[in-house]
């Protein structure tokens, strides 16, 4: 019992940062519609920047257990890289052929992956097991730290905050109706390049949100961009592209799989993964929750 | 008697052309040094597995990024056949990369083909990652991170142990590769000028009307599928020697993004597109590697470059600036 409720918080801890991840691509897939492989290089930037602001904050004398707050605050600041990454290089290519855009942000990936080797090296980076400053919970037995609980709530607030933004702010209509029909939602005067800039860099920090909130429980490494999209990209496609419904089921399915898999078979820890993307992709292409809009 | 002018007409100057730079690249092992060889060694690999990964792209229409996977079944056959069966002679090696690839590639691509665009680049990313993370978990089979040692093999049934290492490959291993490459090559030639290559193209612009025209477009995007599977899988099996040693990161997404890269950097609408950005590729990145830890960086802006402003490439831009000059005749 405790074994199997520790290996689904550890599962659901998983899914909760790759749900931010995969939002932020589900967002900007259903209204630029491009693929954007970046997101995961975004996250590898939340998770080091994060790391920066809180070793600062510890070191300027702040208390520790209140080293959520700047971490939060890193997240979302560093979501000004998205404007620049949109008017910089992704508005060429809108109305280019799909391969392009996946190659550009090819690119980014490329690109991304050498900045943070430049800025903060090779070897990992942790934040020195600054989560365990919360201490740990009994839960029916099963200890789970306090901190992953945290992200996890976290991580439901904002899947929470999206839906209400989606369905009731004027943004979030704006969204919708960009996603269905980007002609008529231009011909009604709606600012295509605003939208265009606000949608990628919400997708933006949810990446680096995401990155931001997972690394004071793990280690920072160069290649964790790479790795993740990977994920994230199982996430959306067991979901289905660009359904936020369906990047919060799949992030559990994975999450939880993931989890599953490690404590009972490692060898097969991602290849049940891939098989099950595999599997989806090829009964039910649009992903569980595909046809639904963002 | 050929008149003057057949000679010198333009098809028969292109191929001349074509004849010059073969026995450049021939000779380069007389005057080159070893390691110029073996970067040119490196490259005849590459162009192999791009050439065919430029029949799913530029002329059928198909993104795969997960082909990297069919290079590394070549470069495991290879290790396989030579580690662990002592199956040295290359020719067998490749027959049996060859007949493994297509199986494989027959499978996938049946999959595969019945999506287009960004789902047939999901998938195949899909089942280029599967393949990664078999050989990683399955160590016991496949060496997992660490790979597996590719032993020398013999060419044409000759044993060649005993000359130094650095002179097999500049030289017997050289020729055999390149000598293979321009076989594959003039196959390929022969493919995309083929009513089938026509139809591939036809699949590509317009795929409505070429059903409609009775083209069965699944079933042809499918033989490119395997095609470029099994180009991939012998561009994968010449490489293993040369590297000597294989391991999974062969078949990882970023590697299949590599070769999308150079068919890009060299051109997907030209034939010999793939070819110039396989050699310009291998070539640059050595040169920048010795300048700096940050080639990525370098090369992921050059693609943006590419991608944004330059979509047709090398030979895109050569023959832009061509047909430019004639323009303003």
């Amino acid at each position: 019992m405790e074994t199997i409720l520790n290996i689904l918080f550890s599962g659901v801890f998983n899914a909760s940062t790759l749900f931010l991840v995969a939002a932020g691509l589900q967002v900007v897939f259903g209204v630029q519609k491009v693929f954007n492989l970046a997101c995961g290089s975004f996250y590898a930037l939340g998770a080091y920047f994060g790391i920066v602001v809180v070793k600062s904050f510890v070191a300027g004398g702040f208390p520790k257990p209140l080293f959520i707050a700047p971490l939060i605050g890193a997240g979302l600041l560093l979501g000004f890289i998205g404007p620049i990454f949109e008017r910089g290089l992704i508005k060429f290519v809108y109305g280019r052929d799909e391969t392009f855009q996946l190659l550009l942000t090819f690119a980014i990936v490329m690109m991304i992956e050498d900045v943070i080797k430049f800025i903060w090296g090779t070897s990992p980076q942790t934040m020195g097991g600054i989560d365990l400053v919360y201490g740990q919970l009994n839960v029916l037995g099963a200890t789970v730290p306090v901190y992953n609980l945290i992200v996890i709530l976290c991580s439901l607030i904002i899947a929470a905050l999206i839906g209400y933004i989606l369905l009731n702010t004027k943004f979030g209509r704006i969204i919708r109706a960009t996603a269905d029909k980007r002609e008529m939602s231009e011909a009604l005067g709606i600012n295509m390049t605003l939208v265009y800039v606000k949608v990628f860099t919400l997708g933006t920090v949810l990446g680096t949100l995401g990155g931001a909130l997972v690394i004071p429980a793990t280690a920072a490494v160069s290649e964790m961009g790479v790795e993740l999209i990977v994920l994230a990209f199982a996430v959306v496609v067991i979901g289905g592209l660009g359904s936020m419904k369906g990047a919060f089921i799949g992030a559990l399915i994975v999450g939880v799989l993931k989890s599953i898999a490690i404590s009972t078979y490692p060898e097969l820890e991602m290849l049940t993964i891939y098989i099950i993307v595999i599997a989806v992709l090829v009964i039910k292409p649009q992903g569980l929750f595909g046809g639904a809009r963002v | 008697m050929k008149t003057w002018q057949e000679i010198t007409s333009l098809k028969n100057v292109k191929i001349w052309v074509l004849i010059i730079i073969g026995l450049f690249l021939l000779g380069i092992p007389l005057f080159a040094s070893q390691f110029l060889n073996y970067l040119m060694l490196t490259f005849f690999a590459y162009a192999i597995t791009v050439i065919g990964f430029n029949l799913l792209f530029g002329y059928t229409g198909l993104l795969s990024f997960g082909h990297a996977l069919f290079m590394t079944v070549g470069a495991y056959t290879a290790a396989f056949l030579t580690g662990k069966f002592s199956v040295l002679y290359m020719e067998a090696i490749l027959v049996v990369a060859v007949i493994i690839s297509s199986i494989l590639a027959a499978l996938i691509g049946a999959i595969c083909v019945r999506y287009i665009k960004i789902y047939f680049a999901m998938l195949t990313l899909a089942f280029g990652m599967l393949f990664y993370t078999f050989l990683l978990k399955f160590y016991y089979l496949t060496g997992g991170d660490e790979g597996m040692r590719v032993l020398r093999p013999y060419l044409l049934g000759f044993n060649l142990s005993e000359i130094p290492k650095m002179q097999y490959l500049t030289r017997s291993y050289y020729i055999y590769t390149f000598v293979i490459l321009v076989i594959l090559t003039f196959v390929m030639w022969k493919i995309v000028s083929s009513p089938f290559g026509l139809c591939l193209k036809a699949i590509r612009d317009n795929p409505e009307k070429a059903e409609y025209l009775g083209v069965s477009v699944k079933r042809y995007r499918w033989y490119a599928f395997i095609i470029s599977g099994a180009y991939a899988a012998i561009g994968g099996a010449l490489l293993a020697p040369a590297i000597g040693q294989v391991d999974p990161g062969l078949t990882y997404w970023t590697h299949s993004g590599t070769l999308v890269f150079m068919t890009l950097l060299g051109g997907f609408e030209n034939f010999f597109g793939p070819l110039i950005g396989g050699i310009v590729y291998i070539f640059l990145q050595d040169k920048v590697m010795s300048l700096t830890t940050y080639w990525r960086f370098i090369f992921g802006a050059i693609l943006a470059f590419l991608v944004i402003v330059a979509p047709g490439g090398i030979a895109g831009v050569v023959s832009s600036l061509v047909k430019k000059e004639k323009r303003d005749e």
